[in-house]
């Protein structure tokens, strides 16, 4: 083996370490600037108590959700339980293979690719990959062998299913346009031309819809709806098993900007003034702050209405996008 | 082998929701049944915070038992207290002189402003909106700030009573009262953008929970929740007490007995108490805020620390309480949740013989059956956040 091979290797290692250590320290400054955002929304200071300005509540919160008693339910499928937290986390975690930050730096006469790999099936791998996640919900639901958790995972289910046909159908509209299911060729595209967002309003509009549904958030976290089933699938879990159905939730925000930037705001493309990392990094805080403000502002639909939301309007509406960008592509 | 039929048909569930459950608003144990998310009979159990109220009743003197109410509908105290001392001050057949009813319509109302505005912001953060909450807390805080200037508790009262109010109104408060008077419709707005033309709302309230006017009578519903349901019933303009025959107000009625109706019906009403009390603080005359009866009211304080005489009949008055002649009086008012109504039956003693509080939240409960049949399970929550039933008052 030569020298490059291993150096190869050995960069391939460093990163995708890095970003599963970043995904994992994530929700530190998420759940942090979550809770100023809903304080400063809700005429609140948020946290103040820990560090400046609250700034070390989350660790506090960690440090305590760490010591908790794990409890697992004595009826509970105990394999299963302990399974799901895991199987929610993992899937989401590997869709960030594929996600680039940038394009490709030069470091020391030697150029490295801002991502892990580079799929030429990209977007169909994460959203497929993405997709496994919602299992799970359903074992988590189905293994608490409690009725409210076992509501939640059923609705998660559905739901699930209904928005992730809207949600690919959308990114399809993107597809067409930059002719490539390879993320790095979808922001270079873009970089030709304009943003995705100019020629796919419509899809973009489904897209950012689907996309709360998929995640899980207000005014679709119908999944743990605490008004109704108090927390839904994860009301059986304490201690770390609950943070990491948490973690996931939060990296899948976190997809969710990114991908709507990469599809729809031309990624890491930006004037020159600022390097391309930071365009793409304020692009997607952008984005998780808007996830943040929606869910502060709006009430929760009902089961139904999403059902109907799903598959009579957003399904439809996403086909006839694809439809259109068919006939602007030929 | 499994007859597939046995495998795929569905099963009922029962679900038990509450007593602590995130929005059975308090200690409501509603048992559900259910074929998927559909409710095919909900029967709410209940009796969790009793406390035995009416019995404690018949245990103490006439004016021990007023802070007893306080804890009945803790949401809006000052209304309890009203029904009340008005209940026996029927029975003694005394009459309050102008100032006292002035202050009493001004507290009544502040109650149901802080009431209701509980009553949204709760149902607004069931159905996932959070910050309305909060909104309705800062206005909540100023009118328990004007409590505070007013008889220094804010949530407790214990402030009216039997013969008057304990203290006078200064005018400070008069100032600060009129000033959030002024400034709370605009408040209300903000409200009303969040939530009152927001798709989500209505999808969730319109046509969920309904019940007709007929059906709404026959339950025995009062308050909101009947006026939801189009029925224009109000004791203050039905029955008038105090001096709301003097003051000019509306009714908010509805018209499909939905829960966005009873929504509606709760926002206007709010903008309606402000009006009340703009009017009665300024309609306010000087005089005495206590009846002219040494037998029932208690000497002023400053009395009794430079006075002999004043230091004796108070001491008589608290360790003995006053008699009531014997009869029996049943006497309602229109407190933010519906009619809250006192019975009182005396043997002529210091104590009542029976004391029975006919209370909304527990009438207005019984209802929560026949809105939420075939409704999906998530409609529940709003149903009850529209009945507004407080446990304090449905356990007494």
């Amino acid at each position: 083996m030569d020298i490059n091979t291993l150096i190869e290797v050995a960069l391939i290692t460093v990163k995708v370490i890095l970003v599963s250590s970043i995904l994992f320290a994530l929700p530190i400054p998420l759940t942090w600037i979550e809770r100023k955002v809903a304080g400063h929304i809700q005429l609140r200071l948020g946290p103040f108590r820990v560090g400046w300005h609250g700034i070390l509540q989350p660790i506090a919160d960690m440090i305590k959700l760490m010591f908790k008693e794990d409890i697992i339910p004595d009826k509970a499928d105990k394999w299963l339980f302990k399974l799901a937290p895991i199987i929610s986390l993992v899937p989401i975690f590997l869709t960030f293979a594929t996600v680039p930050v940038g394009d490709k730096i030069t470091v020391l006469g030697r150029e490295i690719t801002l991502y892990i790999s580079d799929m030429n099936v990209g977007i169909l791998y994460i959203l497929a990959v993405a997709g496994i996640g919602v299992y799970g919900l359903i074992f988590g639901g189905w293994a608490s062998n409690s009725k409210y958790a076992l509501l939640g995972s059923m609705r998660s289910s559905a739901q699930m299913i209904s928005y992730e046909l809207a949600l690919s159908f959308a990114a399809i509209g993107v597809v067409m346009v930059s002719n490539s299911l390879s993320l790095v060729d979808i922001v270079n595209s873009q970089k030709v031309s304009t943003w995705n967002i100019c020629y796919q309003p419509l899809g973009f509009i489904i897209f950012i819809i689907a996309g709360l549904a998929e995640i899980n958030r207000i005014p679709f976290d119908l999944s743990e709806d605490e008004g109704t089933l108090a927390a839904g699938y994860h009301v059986e879990y304490s201690s770390m098993r609950f943070s990491f159905f948490m973690l996931a939730e939060y990296v899948a925000m976190v997809l969710m900007s990114v991908l709507a930037v990469i599809l729809f705001f031309g990624g890491w493309s930006g004037h020159a003034i600022l390097p391309p990392i930071v365009w793409f990094l304020i692009k997607v805080s952008a984005f998780i702050y808007f996830f943040m403000w929606v869910r502060f502002t709006f009430p929760r639909y009902r089961y139904d209405q999403l059902m109907t939301i799903g598959w009579k309007i957003l399904l439809p509406l996403s086909l006839v996008n694809i439809l259109i960008t068919g006939l602007f592509v030929i | 082998m499994a007859n597939h039929e046995d495998i795929v048909t569905t099963k009922e569930i029962t679900l038990s929701m509450g007593p602590q459950h995130p929005s059975a608003h308090g200690v409501l144990h509603l048992v559900l049944d259910m074929q998927g998310e559909r409710i095919l009979k909900a029967s709410p159990d209940i009796g969790y915070l009793h406390r035995g109220t009416e019995k404690i009743a018949e245990n103490l003197l006439y004016f021990q038992f007023v802070p007893y109410t306080d804890r009945l509908d803790y949401m809006c105290g000052m209304t309890n207290n009203l029904a009340y001392v008005q209940a026996v001050e029927k029975l003694l057949e005394i009459e309050m002189p102008e100032r006292a009813k002035y202050i009493r319509v001004v507290a009544a109302e502040m109650s149901r402003i802080a009431g209701h505005l509980l009553s949204i912001g709760a149902w607004a953060l069931d159905l996932g909106a959070m910050t309305v909450l909060l909104y309705a807390f800062r206005e909540r805080e100023m009118v328990l700030d004007l409590f505070e200037m007013l008889c220094g508790a804010r949530m407790t009262f214990n402030y009216l009573r039997v013969g008057g109010v304990r203290r006078d109104v200064t005018p400070e408060f008069k100032e600060k009262c009129l000033e959030f008077v002024k400034l709370f419709p605009s408040r209300i707005n903000d409200y009303e953008q969040l939530l009152t033309g927001n798709r989500i709302w209505l999808k969730r309230n319109k046509g969920v929970g309904v019940i007709s006017a007929e059906n709404a009578i026959s339950l025995g519903l009062s308050g909101p929740n009947i006026r939801g349901s189009g029925v224009k019933w109000d004791i203050r303009k039905d029955e008038p007490y105090l001096v709301y025959d003097r003051i000019d107000f509306d009714i908010p009625t509805g018209e499909n007995g939905d829960c966005f109706d009873r929504y509606m019906v709760r926002i206007n009403e709010m903008r309606q108490s402000a009006r009340i009390i703009e009017q009665a603080l300024t309609q306010i005359p000087d005089g005495d805020c206590c009846a002219d009866t040494p037998e029932i009211v208690p000497p002023k304080r400053k009395d009794i620390e430079t006075n002999m005489e004043s230091l004796i009949h108070h001491f008589k008055l608290i360790s003995q309480g006053f008699k009531t002649p014997k009869g029996e009086v049943y006497s309602s008012i229109e407190a933010p949740k519906g009619e809250l109504g006192v019975y009182i039956v005396s043997d002529g003693s210091e104590k009542p013989f029976r004391l029975k509080l006919r209370v909304p939240s527990f009438v207005n409960l019984q209802s929560v059956d026949t809105m939420c049949k075939n409704q999906y399970f998530a409609d529940v929550i709003a149903i009850i956040s529209s009945l507004d039933p407080v446990f304090g008052e449905v356990d007494k």
